[in-house]
């Protein structure tokens, strides 16, 4: 049979677990877009960035996913206002290289409004997501930093949507995941700061109690998050690191925008070099590098301070061939020391370590999102080398714990949760399921939305 | 963002919406370049457009024509004095490769492709050339393609009208030796762009639109008269056009 489609590949997201066969399009203009979707036939949808999802919401197995990085063009920026209108397909990095930094009338410079920890995602990208990034506390969630945008959907229309148009299809595409129709371009407001360059601190905290202690004094830091040494069990139970910045007022020095990734990781190794020894090293090592005072105080590019991750190409390929699991949870303010605890404990107790455990205290700006992620409370982000039924089996009772406390699981992130686990984290998902394109779905939305997923592409074939 | 408005330079682009063309206007636009734009389809010329006014082109003129219609060959190279002056770069990177197997039987299939891959930018160059030789600088830069290097049965239409105007470049090149008028002939390799969406790509030969963008530049600002790129096509272009003829023929590629 002919496709109409060019291509037929293999496409993994960032965790590696997952790889399925799709078809592959990527238009170059909204009217390709359309003309993509009218011929898709019986096949299922899926938008597609740069596939820095780490589970299955960027995977549509058999399905078309329509690569999104061929519209990737910057459409008309004010400087006075700060306002943006970009098509989807443009990447953080190449706002980070073209209007970051321009000036604002205020004296200071445009910077993106929320940061995730890596520059390459698009901008759709963000909004499905609806990303955060370590100045939640303030900023909130991505989606609150769009003005508006076009969603193309499979019946061919192309609806304009803002908080005060088509109100409910933008909550519904905010944090959805791809699955309300393909985002054409959209409005985003950045934010004026004061400079490209931040004054940072780096404090060791012994124990949970001084996280939190460290969290409430820090009221003055537009970005804060810590690293925690998941090892350490007992009393040094969530010691670790806590890291807070703050843009630098004053500094006219110019910060060069990051190129492409120095590093990289060209090959699978045969085997992951991140091991219970390894592990062990590298979590003291960054529990001790700052030396007797435990403490470090240092003027940093934003690159370095935003991006540390961004600098080896491709490092998820150092889980080795099997991949590796995220998972991130928030949990609500009230009972969040105790949970956080309990998650910890849990995770120290099986000797399935997470090389990076990241914590965060969330603020209580509202996500504009029907399925956004973000709550008032704390974060814990982790990851696992995929070592089959014993890592599911851990993070399965960590599934627990997180639902006792009435939390959720971020689907950025998940390539596994049960749908009883999606439903009760996002307690307006039935609203978001009305929101859905027919023709559109992805790996994860079949899973956690289970028969009526099914029953929705059956209707639209 | 340093080089912000260091480079206003002119620029004409025929084919803009091509994504070597559109990678390529972008590195300028950074410099503060000017543009004017030639392509079909009114929509994406704007979007383009606007994209380089943002990343910083000084001035973004448009025109929409379709370059294999000889009409409106006059009102285009009007507007781009008026917009322009006498440009100090012209791009030409317009063609169509085709599914060759189709064409190979189409009498009129083969006619389309010679008279876009050739004729037309043939008449365009012809048309310029008078207006940088009056000027006494610029530079013609013209993307063909190793396909033209030797007739291969996967694509040799195409490949004769790119190696037909590859010979035209050669000879416009001789015909200016001496003046400061440059002639750059562009030999890209396979590029991942919606031109070869058939093909199964992924292979160590392909290259990204930004690689062959920034060989261009490069290229273009060293005066150079012939690039490959990336660069290993020169390499096996050799090779290629080396082959006797009985061991090129029991080699299928």
């Amino acid at each position: 049979m002919v496709s109409l489609f060019g291509e037929s590949r293999a496409h993994t997201a960032w965790g590696r677990v997952h790889r399925f066969v799709h078809r592959i399009v990527r238009p170059t203009s909204p009217a390709a877009a359309r003309g993509a979707l009218a011929r898709r036939g019986q096949l299922a949808v899926l938008p597609y960035g740069l596939g820095r999802s780490y589970g299955d919401s960027c995977l549509n197995p058999d399905g078309l996913l329509v690569e999104t990085r061929g519209l990737d063009r910057l459409l008309a920026f004010d400087p006075a206002s700060g306002l943006l209108r970009c098509e989807a397909g443009v990447t953080l990095a190449e706002l980070l290289g073209t209007v970051v930094g321009q000036p604002a009338p205020d004296g200071g410079v445009w910077f993106l409004p929320v940061s995730p920890g890596t520059r390459f995602v698009t901008v759709g990208g963000a909004i499905a997501n609806d990303v955060h990034g370590k100045n939640h506390e303030r900023a909130g969630s991505f989606g609150r930093h769009v003005r508006a945008f076009g969603l193309l959907r499979s019946d061919g229309r192309i609806l304009r949507c803002a908080p005060e148009e088509n109100a409910e299809l933008f909550a519904a595409t905010i944090g959805g995941l791809g699955l309300t129709g393909l985002i054409l371009e959209a409005e985003l407001q950045l934010a004026s700061v004061p400079s490209l360059r931040l004054e940072t601190e780096d404090i060791r905290f012994a124990d949970l109690e001084g996280f939190y202690r460290l969290a409430a004094e820090s009221k003055d830091w537009a970005y804060t998050v810590a690293w925690v040494d998941c090892l350490a069990r007992g009393r040094a139970l969530g010691r670790g690191v806590f890291s807070r910045a703050r843009h630098l007022a004053g500094s006219r020095e110019d910060v060069r925008p990051p190129g492409p990734p120095r590093l990289s990781i060209p090959l699978d190794p045969p085997c992951s070099p991140l091991n219970p020894l390894s592990l062990r090293l590298f979590n003291a090592l960054l529990f001790h590098r700052l030396g007797p005072g435990g403490r470090r105080s240092a003027i940093r590019p934003y690159p370095a301070v935003f991006y540390p991750l961004d600098s080896i190409g491709a490092w998820n390929r150092l889980y080795g061939p099997r991949g590796f699991w995220q998972y991130q949870c928030v949990v609500p303010a009230d009972g969040a020391p105790r949970t956080i605890a309990r998650l910890l404990e849990t995770i120290a107790g099986s000797g399935e370590g997470s090389f990076l455990a990241v914590l965060k205290t969330m603020g209580d700006v509202p996500s504009p999102g029907l399925l956004s992620f973000p709550m008032a409370g704390t974060t814990l982000a982790l990851d696992f080398p995929n070592r089959g039924a014993a890592t599911l089996e851990l993070l399965a009772r960590l599934d627990r714990i997180v639902l006792e406390a009435g939390g959720r699981l971020y689907p950025a992130k998940d390539g596994r949760m049960p749908a009883d686990m999606f439903r009760a984290g996002y307690p307006n998902w039935q609203r978001f399921a009305e929101r859905v394109d027919p023709a559109f779905s992805s790996a994860f939305w079949c899973r956690v939305a289970g028969t009526e997923a099914a029953a929705r592409i059956a209707r639209a074939a | 963002m340093s080089e912000r408005g260091r480079d206003p330079r002119r620029v004409a682009i025929f084919g803009a919406s091509s994504a070597i063309a559109e990678a390529t206007a972008r590195l300028w636009a950074v410099r503060g370049a000017r543009f004017f734009l030639v392509a079909r389809d009114a929509d994406r010329l704007g979007r383009i457009a606007a994209d380089l006014e943002v990343r910083g082109a000084g001035a973004v003129a448009t025109f929409t024509a379709d370059l294999d219609d000889a009409t409106a060959l006059g009102p285009m190279l009007a507007a781009m004095d008026a917009a322009l002056e006498t440009p100090d770069v012209v791009l030409v990177a317009f063609g169509t490769l085709g599914d060759q197997a189709a064409i190979a039987r189409d009498p009129e299939a083969v006619r389309r492709t010679l008279v876009t891959n050739f004729v037309s930018p043939a008449v365009l160059l012809t048309a310029l050339a008078p207006r940088l030789e009056a000027a006494g600088r610029g530079c013609l830069a013209v993307v063909t393609s190793v396909a033209g290097d030797r007739g291969r049965a996967a694509n040799y239409v195409y490949g004769a009208a790119k190696g037909g105007l590859s010979t035209f470049l050669e000879g416009l090149r001789h015909r200016f030796a001496g003046t400061a008028v440059a002639v750059l002939d562009i030999r890209p390799g396979p590029v991942d762009t919606p031109m070869t969406a058939h093909f199964a790509k992924g292979g160590p030969l392909w290259a990204t639109p930004e690689t062959v963008a920034a060989d261009i530049a490069r290229a273009i600002d060293r005066r150079r008269s012939l690039l490959y790129t990336p660069w290993f096509w020169r390499w096996i272009m050799l090779v290629i056009r080396l082959l006797p003829e009985p061991i090129f023929h029991r080699l299928r590629f």
